[in-house]
């Protein structure tokens, strides 16, 4: 009966099986739900959704999929810049009803007229002269302005009847790419701990062998255990300064995270690109500076090497000797970063910078390639890609 | 059948009813997740409470291993026995320690079933427990004997996401997550813990309360539980509505903080912020 529903929720990735499903139905036979609207969507969300960051996602699109609307085009429904809609508002409506909302007063209001207008609109122009879109004035294809997709409005309505819960999306800050705490950190590096304990059997279990004999009646039992190879060795290597200052407050919670989780845990500081010295405090860096070469051949191929840098400056910096912005270096920046990843098997770059920037980037282009394409979104699941990639 | 309704210490969202009623009916474990001190474990006791059931608690500490949950073969006291020439060493069953699960199973009654912070055992506990959870019932291998439940126990279990659980184990529970509560919710649940707290003092006092919780950078949120305290600590000391009016959290620190700032950095973050705020107004 809902076949759609789970069909619709399994695209969205939310990862509900036939299991779930069939307990829903029994659970709707039960008259668990009785014949409340609301009551529904709690039981389903219940029985569905099995995982805190999912609960946005089961949002969405149980209100597509309850109010017969179509999902959005092209790219997903995102909260949109005040600013942006200001200006799109100034486009759409004429100056003399800017005026009458300015009298009006508030950005709910002009959201209201904005929202009618787009409506008015679109029901206007079903003949396929294509209003906006091909103007080329939309990030977000030619589907952009749809309401529903662009969710004007709606948040902030002030019809709240008509705001049902599920439109509310007050999960929306649990959904996996939002939202990054040194908590939700250490779990997504819980990963690479976990695979340290593996190996094989070579200890003497020494609980074992006594309860082991104790079975056996007092006749010897020897019992053997894997030694436990709690170490990860990390090695963390972070940018510091410059661009990299709008991005320190997540650094700190992943510096956080990633010092509580693993008992090897190294870090040096470098700037924009991996040059011939790194240091350990940047407030005395004269001090504690090091030569790169030095860490390769104290941190030895085992240790996983992290980077975390926005990758962010121009080519110069890594392809040209002589190209750094602080200091005349000898080799040019890809040298060294070939040196560390040849030295290092495991290797990963964390990037604090949206992807969907990255290919505007030059220089994040060049250091994916030399990374191997082993950069990752600082977020919760890039987080967990790297781990996995590490633990690999 | 008996459904699950808030009581009147127990504020329940019409969701967390849903969800409790949809766990009993079905006889499926319930996995409720939640920020810390949004009444996680409480909500079992209030479950067998109100469904009038007797409630076994199992904790779980990081050297909490599945099995301890269903039985425990004593080899030690046995071999002891044994050098003793006790006569009991002859039957094995003597030796077999019950767990939870087993008291669970073997109860006169249906029981409530609280599972305690699962995330704290070892990664793969949630799978070791995955076919005594689903068929109710489990073997006993040095006695050869199945214990089965004679009436399927109603089992909670909380998690503070401190590791992931397995997906199997997910398919098998129902879920809720303990949103934190607004501000109506959140008087309610205070006229529930203390009925007669001044008026003017509880509406200070949530105000303060939501515009700390406002400040993004803090480590660790101040979540109800230690709301709750503070407030006690805020009636014992009888301090005058004033005294919480004249400080605007942002700027500098409540009274009695330590209740609700758990955390040397979240402290010194709000010295910070009133220092910023003099300077400026200065």
């Amino acid at each position: 009966m809902f076949a759609p529903f789970i069909l619709a929720l399994r695209a969205a990735g939310v990862p509900a099986s036939i299991m779930e499903y069939l307990a829903l139905l029994r659970a709707m036979k039960e008259g668990i739900a009785g014949f409340s609207v609301d009551d529904f969507y709690h039981l389903s969300r219940a029985a569905l959704v099995k995982d805190e960051r999912h609960l946005d996602r089961f949002d969405r699109v149980f209100g597509e999929i309850f109010k017969g609307l179509e999902a959005p085009q092209g790219e997903a429904p995102r909260e949109l810049p005040a600013e942006w809609l200001r200006k799109l508002a100034e486009r759409v409506l004429t100056p003399e009803e800017m005026e009458q909302i300015k009298a009006l007063g508030d950005f709910d209001a002009l959201m209201e007229t904005l929202k009618k207008r787009l409506e008015e609109q679109k029901g206007r122009h079903q003949g396929g002269s294509k209003w906006i879109g091909t103007a080329g004035t939309s990030p977000f294809g030619a589907h952009g302005y749809n309401p529903e997709g662009v969710r004007i409005g709606q948040e902030n309505s002030r019809h709240r009847r008509a705001v049902k819960v599920w439109d509310q999306r007050q999960f929306r800050d649990l959904d996996e790419d939002e939202a990054l705490s040194s908590r939700n950190m250490k779990v997504a590096l819980r990963r690479l701990r976990r695979f340290a304990r593996t190996g094989a059997a070579t200890e003497l279990d020494l609980p074992g062998t006594i309860g082991a004999t104790a079975r056996n009646g007092g006749s010897l039992d020897l019992h053997m255990v894997p030694e436990r190879h709690n170490a990860v060795k990390v090695l963390l290597l972070m940018d510091i300064g410059g661009s990299m200052d709008d991005h320190i407050r997540i650094c700190q919670e992943l510096f956080t995270a990633a010092r509580s989780e693993f008992k090897h845990l190294e870090f040096w500081y470098f700037h924009n690109c991996l040059y011939e010295r790194v240091w350990r405090t940047n407030r005395r860096r004269r001090e504690t500076e090091r030569p790169t070469m030095e860490l390769l051949r104290t941190y030895g191929p085992d240790w996983r090497l992290v980077i975390v840098g926005d990758a962010t400056m121009s080519p110069y910096e890594i392809i040209q000797p002589g190209g750094s912005v602080e200091h005349w270096n000898e080799e040019a920046g890809q040298v060294w970063m070939g040196r560390a990843t040849r030295h290092f098997r495991k290797a990963a770059w964390l990037n604090p910078v949206d992807p969907a920037h990255w290919r505007y980037t030059q220089s994040i282009g060049i250091l994916q390639r030399l990374m191997d394409n082993r950069m990752y979104p600082l977020t919760l699941a890039g987080l967990e890609t790297m781990a996995r990639e590490l633990a690999r | 059948m008996a459904r699950f309704k808030g009581t009147k210490e127990y504020v329940a969202s019409r969701e967390l009813e849903v969800a409790v009623n949809a766990a009993v009916a079905l006889q499926r474990p319930l996995l409720v997740k939640g920020e810390p001190g949004t009444g996680k474990t409480v909500l079992a006791q209030e479950i067998a409470k109100a469904l009038g059931y007797p409630l076994i608690e199992w904790h779980i500490k990081s050297t909490t291993k599945a099995q301890q949950g269903l039985y425990e073969y004593d080899a030690v006291s046995r071999l002891r026995d044994g050098q003793l020439g006790d006569p009991r060493v002859h039957d094995i069953a003597n030796y077999i320690v019950r767990g939870k699960l087993w008291d669970a199973f073997e109860a006169e009654q249906p029981v409530v079933l609280l599972i305690d912070e699962i995330d704290k055992a070892d990664i793969e506990f949630p799978n070791d427990l995955l076919l005594e959870l689903d068929r109710m019932q489990f073997f006993v291998y040095e006695t050869r004997k199945t214990v089965a439940a004679r009436h399927r126990p109603v089992v909670i279990i909380t998690s503070n996401n401190e590791k992931e659980l397995p997906d199997a184990f997910l398919r098998r529970c129902f879920f809720h997550y303990i949103r934190f509560p607004d501000r109506e919710t959140m008087e309610r649940i205070v006229e529930a813990h203390y009925p007669d707290i001044r008026q003017d003092l509880l509406r200070e006092a949530l105000n303060v309360f939501f515009e700390i919780r406002e400040v993004n950078e803090l480590k660790k949120k101040p979540a109800t539980s230690e709301l709750l305290d503070w407030l006690k600590l805020l009636t014992i000391e009888d301090m005058p509505a004033e005294a919480l009016r004249s400080s605007d959290a942002k700027t500098a620190l409540p009274p009695l903080y330590g209740a609700m700032l758990k955390n040397e950095q979240d402290v010194h973050l709000f010295e910070r912020l009133a220092f910023l705020a003099r300077r400026r107004g200065g």
